[in-house]
């Protein structure tokens, strides 16, 4: 039971496009679980919900809605050919896109937790201490959150690590551009070859586990406003 | 006068309309019950809270009217909140520096080593905030605002929380900075005690509106204040230690109105000292009493007698030379007296206390 070469390189395609989905969702995901932790706007509701779906949709819809789009007729694809990119589906850049929208709400929702969590009180007193209010969020939000940032961050890696039904639609099953060690183990299994399905679902195994220890086990003591 | 301030706001349940113009020096008292206001009012002057109809200046500056919103990152002020609310992740000298590191150079005219000693927290600065004592992290987020060199220190009942123990830890450095920094103090508190021992000025609320203002002698002596103050009602005085003796253990507190024999504090001859003296505390005769236990008897004129709530009690207001004082008595002795304005009297003052 040993990996061969097209499994490592599956793990490290998995690897990078969790790292970068990651990445990108922190860019994205801060600003927005911001937003829907302090925002009074009717329009939280519906966006709440929107960023949640994934939570329920069939991945397969999910990538589904998705190939619309980024297709050559759709909205995105027309976009993307106008840029002179070509369109999305089948390329790396397609899953990165895709694994944003569905891993969206693992990293949403622990930071909107976290965020709301503090409360106006520290951000008040940062304020009455002359700290401007991007001030304010870096050095009083962010380090007062930041187990908030450290679940949203290993919940995002892992969700997009273990994706597999988006990558289907999104990605198929091109080796070494889309060929992620989930799809990867869908064609051990295909061709009957136990002990290669075996040895990467182990490696997920032991992975999944890790993560999920580090997010239930050892947890950074959370901070309280005093 | 340094701050003007004219805020109208209201939300459910809750209105707030204020015209006030407060004192550039000194701590001025917001005084009165829950729910009247009081920090509401604070927090509309540190511009926490919007009144969308609202005009705030301080020292000829604008900071809020119907063009104008400095926010408060901007406004040059401290406060101090109800809960020490220090920042957690950061150690007590992290907590101290924050605002500090935020102001420019020339605008730092409090040294942290001030405000670190004033308030005797030296020793705790490598400490997080978890590791303090509720007193300690008090004390801790006061020097937090001063060590921003505010031109404007705003105190949310910042005792609010403490026991009362905690709270004589910390009364003493509370007076040590009204009578330090030369910048004007605005506190909000709700009890009397604080007030006798920490205001210059008083300005009273009652369900979002002033109901008086004023120096805080003539305005606790005032007999039509309009929130009872019931066993709190009486005057606080500015006396000095003229004379001090050492076999009985006294000290002689001279004020406008004469001199009074108080406990020897340890003062030294010529030293400021408050003393607060309440209305229960006070009789009244209309001869001196040589063979009496009271050591404080003095001659004073009978300016009005208000009736109390309680129908066997009056509030009568003497006035002893300059100095106002105020006596709790019967009406059966009132009458019995026949006490009526301009009518001289000897008032006997049980006890004095000494807050400050």
């Amino acid at each position: 039971m040993s990996l061969s070469e097209a499994d490592v390189a599956a793990l490290v395609l998995t690897v990078e496009l969790a790292g970068l989905t990651t990445a990108i969702l922190f860019v994205l995901g801060t600003p927005l679980a911001w937003w829907l932790a302090r925002t009074r706007c009717r329009c939280k509701g519906p966006i709440a919900a929107v960023v949640a779906m994934p939570l329920v949709l069939p991945p397969t819809v999910l990538g589904f809605y998705l190939l619309q789009a980024m297709g050559p007729h759709g909205p995105v694809g027309q976009f993307t050919q106008w840029l002179g990119l070509g369109t999305l589906p089948f390329t790396f850049a397609g899953l990165v896109v895709a694994s944003v929208f569905y891993s969206l709400p693992f990293m949403v929702q622990p930071l909107q937790n976290a965020f709301e969590s503090l409360g106006e009180r520290p951000l008040e007193v940062a304020a009455t201490l002359r700290a401007a209010p991007l001030d304010a969020f870096f050095t009083v939000a962010v380090p007062m959150a930041w187990p908030g940032f450290v679940t949203a961050g290993i919940l995002s890696f892992a969700h997009t690590v273990g994706e597999f039904g988006v990558v289907l639609m999104i990605g198929g099953n091109i080796p070494g551009v889309t060929r992620v060690a989930s799809v990867q183990i869908y064609d051990h299994v295909e061709a009957l070859a136990y002990d290669d399905a075996h040895a990467l679902s182990a490696v997920l195994l032991a992975f999944s586990f890790l993560v999920l220890l580090a997010v239930y086990g050892w947890r950074p003591r959370a901070v309280h406003s005093s | 006068m340094a701050i003007e301030a004219r805020f109208r706001l209201s939300y459910a349940g809750f209105g707030l309309d204020v015209d006030l113009t407060l004192p550039g020096r000194g701590v001025t008292a917001l005084f009165g019950p829950s729910g009247a206001g009081k920090t509401t009012l604070l927090r509309c002057i540190a511009g926490l809270e919007r009144a969308s109809d609202g005009v705030l200046r301080f020292e000829g500056e604008t900071w809020q009217d119907a063009q104008v919103f400095v926010p408060t990152h901007r406004r040059p002020l401290g406060y101090v909140f109800q809960e020490a609310s220090l920042f957690p992740h950061l150690t007590v000298h992290g907590n101290l520096t924050y605002g500090l590191r935020r102001i420019q150079a020339d605008a730092r005219r409090v040294a942290l080593d001030q405000a670190i000693e004033l308030l005797g927290i030296g020793h705790l600065l490598e400490r997080r905030p978890d590791r303090l004592s509720g007193g300690e992290r008090q004390r801790v987020a006061i020097a937090r605002a001063l060590a921003v060199s505010p031109r404007l220190l705003l105190m949310d009942e910042p005792l609010a929380a403490l026991d009362l123990a905690r709270k004589q830890e910390i009364l003493p450095f509370l007076e040590g900075l009204r009578d330090e920094l030369a910048i004007p103090v605005l506190y909000v508190s709700h009890t009397p005690d604080e007030v006798a021992r920490l205001a210059d000025h008083l300005v009273v609320l009652e369900a979002g509106r002033t109901v008086t203002a004023g120096p805080l002698a003539e305005t606790l002596a005032r007999l039509d204040l309009p929130i009872p103050l019931g066993e709190d009602a009486g005057v606080v005085l500015d006396a000095r230690i003229a004379e001090r003796d050492a076999t009985w253990h006294l000290a002689r507190a001279e004020f406008a109105g004469g001199s009074l024999w108080v406990r020897d504090a340890g003062h030294v001859v010529g030293r400021q000292v408050r003393v607060r003296i309440l209305a229960r505390d006070v009789s009244l005769a209309l001869t001196p009493h040589p063979a009496s236990s009271i050591l404080n008897l003095l001659p004073a004129v009978v300016e009005a007698i208000k009736l109390e709530a309680d129908p066997a009690l009056a509030l009568v207001g003497l006035r002893l030379g300059a100095a106002p004082m105020l006596a709790r008595l019967t009406r059966r002795s009132v009458d019995a007296l026949g006490l009526a304005p301009g009518k001289p009297v000897y008032v006997q003052i049980k006890a004095v206390a000494l807050v400050g």
